[in-house]
């Protein structure tokens, strides 16, 4: 196995990019709803007070507040923890962001299983889900710090409504630094010509880790790094799985809506009848554990995720 | 403009909500005629907003967060220029943008309302915004009683007050009716003025059908520096035809070709009396 460099958390690095980015922009306004800690935006909130707004403990607030600042030409990241910002401001997302063309970015802090032991109140495992059939919203997912880096200045002139999603825990270093990244455009990772998986967000260094597995045993898997969730990068995805044997979808969400399902539908539209495995959280009330116990329990960690490309290759 | 003229103007407006509700067969009808009076004053005697300026942002702004009463809305922006009669007259009908409720598709509309308890935070968010540039304009929200029942209304009040925003004016169509009833046997929204005191508000009150008490009002709006201004403005749902006003039934019932004849004969009478 090749050398393992882990890197920060994503959320980190987010909170690090936003604020070189806004010192340059002083268009960018952040808004958080008494959210600026677990953000890590307290050196933001030091350095440009008058660049953050604090609404307090509410959400709805905090997304229509958004729009209003977006409407006055101001760029904004709106930033509250991933569960609370897709669920309970979710028709604020629905009306005032997308329906209203505002091209806030919205960005879901401690996102999926990130707060594994506090309970599913904190889980945000349908946030695609919800998401994706929201017209005029795009969904990403960075998996590693230089996804992250990428996305969070792309969306500083991104020209539609965006959300983001990432999670808390130091991330594994995936693509160097001269890796292309474009919302919207898929980035395979490793190329295999044997199996294809396909991970979004802080599941792909797992995926990646697999495929290193599988070459142990002299199976070479492709991995596709879908780190944007909507608009989807159809054609990459069905370039390679038409060439793989099996193919395997991991996410840190439902197995419902998700990653895995919007891959279903497109094989089933476009006639690829390969042997294709969605692995995510099942519909059930979550085992208590941290993310990475939790990922690990539901077949996510990288020995089960070549276990199951291994079975699947056998049994298909 | 003179208040007789903008009398007039009030009756002509109740005249075409009228009609374009009962040709297009659906709208709003005792919210539409409740609210007509204030979009009068605000648009032709206390916003700075007009088709030649609406692409800036320098500028006053108004959000109609009750945005079920669009018929009101669509009325007033076709008559300052915003966009032809015949485009008017197109509601509800199939590919046309005038939809039942505020669609920025639609020249004029600042933000697409619909979904209640929403417009009072993006008009924060836009006051928060004009303040932070250091620009002079106005933000005006009209809300419904109705509404005030949304908690997300109060979570913005809340923001309104700290940020000191009074350059936001937000005024409540109070006509006390709301689809289901009266709203203080619905959900009690009373003591509306003191809770919205308690919230950090400057609170004014008028007669929210009569032209002179609302200009007078909104003429001489904000009222106090660093606090959001709220007024309450008092109307009757379905006012200035007899028999709509204060009809829950009215709430969005369509007049039959009965009922639209007899509304019209009234309300050419009243521009006699003018």
């Amino acid at each position: 196995m090749s050398d393992i460099k882990i890197g920060k958390p994503n959320l980190e690095v987010f909170a690090e990019t936003l604020l070189l980015e806004a010192k340059k922009n002083s268009s960018i306004t952040v808004v958080t709803s008494d959210s600026r800690g677990s953000g890590k935006l307290v050196p933001f909130g030091k350095e440009l007070p008058e660049q953050i707004v604090e609404v307090g403990i509410a959400e709805q607030n905090l997304v229509g507040i958004s729009a209003g600042l977006a409407a006055s030409r101001k760029k904004v990241f709106a930033v509250s923890p991933a569960s609370f910002l897709t669920a309970r401001s979710l028709e604020q997302i629905k009306a005032d962001i997308a329906y209203s063309n505002h091209p806030v970015c919205l960005v879901g802090i401690s996102a999926g299983i990130s707060y594994g032991q506090l309970g599913s109140t904190h889980h945000s495992i349908h946030d695609f889900a919800v998401l994706r059939c929201i017209n005029n919203l795009s969904i990403v997912a960075p998996s590693d710090n230089f996804e992250t880096t990428e996305a969070i200045k792309q969306a500083v002139d991104y020209q539609n409504p965006l959300y983001i999603r990432f999670g808390k825990k130091p991330m594994m270093d995936i693509h160097s630094q001269n890796t292309s990244f474009k919302i919207g455009k898929a980035i395979i990772a490793k190329k295999g010509e044997d199996v294809l998986l396909i991970a979004t967000g802080e599941t792909v260094q797992r995926a990646y880790l697999a495929a290193q597995i599988l070459e142990q045993n002299e199976i070479h898997a492709t991995v596709i790094s879908m780190h944007t969730i909507k608009p989807f990068d159809e054609e990459t995805f069905l370039n390679e799985a038409r060439k793989a044997k099996v193919i395997v979808s991991v996410e840190e969400h439902s197995i419902y809506g998700g990653l895995g399902e919007q891959c279903a539908s497109l094989l089933a539209q476009n006639k690829i009848n390969t042997c294709f495995k969605i692995l995510g959280i099942p519909d059930e009330y979550m085992i208590n554990g941290s993310q990475s116990d939790v990922l690990d329990h539901y077949n996510m960690s990288p020995e089960k995720i070549s276990k199951t490309v291994s079975d699947l290759l056998i049994n298909k | 403009m003179k208040h007789k003229e903008l009398e007039r103007k009030s009756i002509e407006y109740r005249k075409t909500i009228l009609e374009i509700i009962y040709q297009s067969g659906a709208g709003h009808t005792g919210g539409s005629l409740s609210c007509i009076d204030i979009l009068n004053v605000l648009y032709n005697g206390v916003m700075n907003i007009t088709p030649e300026n609406f692409s800036s942002f320098d500028r006053d702004h108004f959000i109609q967060s009750k945005g079920h009463s669009v018929e009101a809305l669509y009325t007033v922006l076709q008559d300052c220029g915003f966009y032809s009669q015949k485009d008017l007259k197109s509601l509800n009908q199939f590919q046309s943008h005038f939809i039942g409720h505020p669609t920025r598709k639609v020249p004029g509309i600042e933000h697409n309302t619909g979904a209640l308890g929403h417009g009072l935070s993006v008009a924060v968010g836009m006051a928060l915004g004009l303040k932070m540039d250091k620009k002079e304009f106005r933000v005006f929200t009209l809300l419904g009683d109705g509404e005030l029942s949304e908690g997300s209304i109060w979570e913005a009040a809340t923001t309104a007050s700290k940020y000191q925003l009074d350059n936001l004016i937000v005024i409540i169509d109070r006509n006390k009716l709301q689809i289901t009833g009266n709203t203080e046997e619905v959900n009690p929204i009373e003591p509306l003025a003191d809770k919205f005191s308690s919230f950090g508000f400057s609170i004014s009150e008028t007669l929210g059908n009569d032209i002179s008490s609302l200009m007078e009002i909104l003429q001489k709006t904000p009222t106090e520096k660093n606090k959001p201004n709220l007024i309450i403005a008092n109307t009757v749902k379905g006012a200035g035809v007899s028999f709509i006003e204060n009809q829950i039934a009215w709430h969005h019932k369509v007049p039959s070709e009965t009922e639209y004849n007899m509304a019209m004969k009234e309300l050419d009478e009243a521009l006699l009396n003018v």
